[in-house]
């Protein structure tokens, strides 16, 4: 190898090791809730960003950390915020008691779910079905997915793709209220209908 | 459980194990990780050997590297609902995705190689802190949510 190649490589390398990796936390978008991020760097040294915006950066040496600003994120990144995909909208099902038939709420909230669908590139639908803490764990795990393939077939009867619609049963995991075991607390007993 | 020894008996539980071994490999269809939802300029899926054109509605898999070329840009919904998006002459790797949607535990990783990357976690990253992972060149990011952009080979 030639001593020229051979510098060029060493030089190439070296860039290499120069160059930097950056990560900036961002406020949800939503809420403004700024979430956290733990970074480690190549010798194992560790940096939490927890506050909007922000930075730290990798490459030689130490982590280091920097505070940016939404114009200066939104100048250099502006590309990729603009290519996210649209966020999940939510939308809560209750059903009238000891039934799988949706009260009159609730049935209302359908022109709303299929009006998201129609709206978006390769339209998903996540239907989750949750109970509340009365029975055992193994039980509410079926009986939340029982509940969400029933709002599925609702769905798919007016007029969603049912390839497209994907049911999980989450059981007693999520309530919206928290409650003791055994307690029958009707604003649990919920299907979530995610549109993605 | 019998523990006596019975020549023809072990070789039968070889044969049963191999036959649940084929089993498990017959069914085990990768299981999509998340779908595309915008898709600009050229964005190619790799796949082992096999390289595609990415398109709105096309699934990605665990293993599966993006690319997208100097007029390309992506963006991806994975099955825990984290949003991703890609910019022009970006290269990801999905190196782990797994989700269970009735408990929420799960295991998400990918590499950045080049690039930009902008990033709003899901389901896992929720449930368990660093169950979401990113990697760059000089860094690991245990994401503990949600809303953030990375930048591979930035100037100093």
């Amino acid at each position: 190898m030639s001593t020229r190649l051979g510098c060029a490589v060493l030089l190439v390398t070296l860039a290499g090791c120069a160059t930097t990796d950056r990560v900036i936390l961002l406020p949800d978008d939503n809420t403004g809730k700024v979430g956290k991020i733990n970074v480690v760097g190549r010798d194992g040294d560790e940096l939490l960003l927890d506050s909007a915006y922000g930075e730290a950066r990798t490459g030689t040496g130490k982590v280091r950390s920097d505070t940016l600003d939404s114009d200066a994120v939104r100048k250099e990144f502006g590309k990729e915020l603009a290519a996210l995909p649209p966020r999940p909208k939510s939308f809560l099902l209750y059903f009238i008691t000891d039934s799988d038939e949706l009260t009159p709420e609730s049935r209302a909230l359908l022109p709303a779910i299929l009006d998201e669908v129609g709206k978006r590139p390769a339209p998903e639908v996540v239907v989750t079905g949750h109970t509340d803490r009365v029975g055992s764990v193994e039980h509410n795990d079926k009986l939340s997915l029982a509940r969400a393939e029933a709002v599925r077939d609702q769905l798919a009867a007016l007029g969603i793709d049912k390839a497209h619609i994907l049911v999980a049963g989450r059981g007693e995991r999520e309530p919206l209220v928290p409650t003791d075991d055994d307690v029958a607390e009707p604003k649990n007993r919920r299907v979530e209908i995610e549109v993605r | 459980m019998n523990q006596r020894k019975q020549p023809g008996h072990s070789v039968f539980r070889y044969f049963l194990l191999g036959a649940v071994f084929a089993a498990f490999c017959a069914s085990a269809d990768p299981e999509v990780a998340g779908i595309f939802k915008s898709v600009e300029g050229s964005v190619t899926i790799t796949r082992g050997s096999s390289s595609l054109p990415a398109q709105v509605g096309l699934p990605v898999y665990q293993a599966d590297r993006v690319i997208t070329g100097p007029d390309g840009r992506a963006g991806i919904t994975f099955e825990d609902s984290a949003l991703l998006s890609l910019g022009p002459s970006a290269n990801l790797s999905i190196d782990r995705f797994a989700f269970d949607t009735t408990t929420h535990d799960g295991a998400f990783e990918i590499t950045l190689a080049k690039g930009k990357l902008a990033v709003v976690s899901g389901k896992i990253a929720k449930h368990q802190q660093d169950a979401m992972k990113v990697r760059t060149p000089s860094s690991i990011l245990g994401v503990r949510g949600t809303e953030f952009v990375v930048e591979v080979g930035g100037s100093q």
